[in-house]
């Protein structure tokens, strides 16, 4: 058994693509839900690579650039709204800014 | 090959497991940068070591300095010291340094038996990467590009700081 099975790769996927959604529906920090973005974010990068081992193309690897282009502009902007969120409200509570308005 | 993909797996679960109920938000973000190392490592395994090399680079290194960054902005004050000394006890890092203490004896096996240990799958090199990405994904390449620059100039737009005149007139 020297082979990684495809299967594996795609579960391990959804188990940590599963524990993202979690963290974004059960917290209420901003800061951690957009680590919960971020772990999904790589959970379907990780489906990519799987998908790209298995037939041996490259497409699957540069999908995963792309995700990581993705998140690091996500990141940016997220943060710039967690930093002005907390400028504004002194709070990191998501549900704080459930009434905004314009 | 296969029981070094499974400890790498268990590790990047338990890593992220403990991420998402760490009440902390460093201890959250050092646990998030060993899942981190597990997935970058697991990449390697699969095939694929350039993407398992910018896994370390840009993401465990660019985006999660990043994170860290603004959590250390958001706790500016008196206090900043003390809640220093006391995020970083030594319990605090013992979960997370034992996590990576696992991928570092997989990595130095991998390395130590590197002629010996055939790759569980082929690798793609970097080279059949460039060619793809560059050749039938170019016009994908130039939308990234401007997708990283509305980042970069809605991060600057969100993150300035306001002026006192538009201050004013945003609460008039």
């Amino acid at each position: 058994m020297n082979h990684i099975p495809m299967e594996a790769g795609l579960l391990l996927a959804g188990v940590l693509f599963a524990l993202g959604l979690v963290g974004v529906l059960v917290r209420r920090n901003i800061v951690f839900i957009l680590l919960s973005i971020e772990i999904m974010l790589n959970a379907a990068g990780l489906a990519f690579i799987t998908a790209g081992a298995r037939w041996q193309q490259a497409d699957g690897q540069v999908m995963f650039l792309f995700i990581l282009t993705m998140a690091a502009a996500e990141v940016a902007v997220g943060l710039a709204l967690v930093l002005s969120l907390h400028h504004r409200g002194k709070t990191l509570d998501i549900d704080a800014a459930s009434r905004m308005r314009g | 090959m296969l029981i070094l993909f499974l400890i790498a797996a268990l590790v990047a679960v338990v890593a992220t497991a403990l991420v998402i109920t760490r009440v902390n938000a460093v201890h959250a973000l050092l646990y998030f940068i060993v899942s981190l190392l597990a997935m970058a490592l697991i990449f390697f395994l699969l095939g694929a070591p350039f993407v398992a090399a910018l896994e370390v680079i840009v993401y465990a290194g660019a985006i999660m300095v990043l994170f860290v960054f603004v959590v250390m902005m958001l706790n500016l004050g008196p206090h900043a010291v003390e809640q220093e000394r006391r995020w970083l006890s030594p319990t605090a890092w013992a979960g997370p340094a034992l996590l990576a203490l696992i991928l570092l004896i997989e990595v130095g096996y991998v390395l130590w038996n590197a002629q010996g240990v055939n790759m569980p799958n082929a690798a793609i090199p970097p080279v059949q990467v460039s060619l793809t990405l560059f050749g039938p994904y170019l016009l994908a390449v130039e939308l990234a590009s401007m997708l990283l620059l509305a980042g970069l100039v809605g991060a600057y737009h969100l993150g300035r700081r306001r002026l006192h005149w538009e201050a004013e007139e945003e609460d008039a």
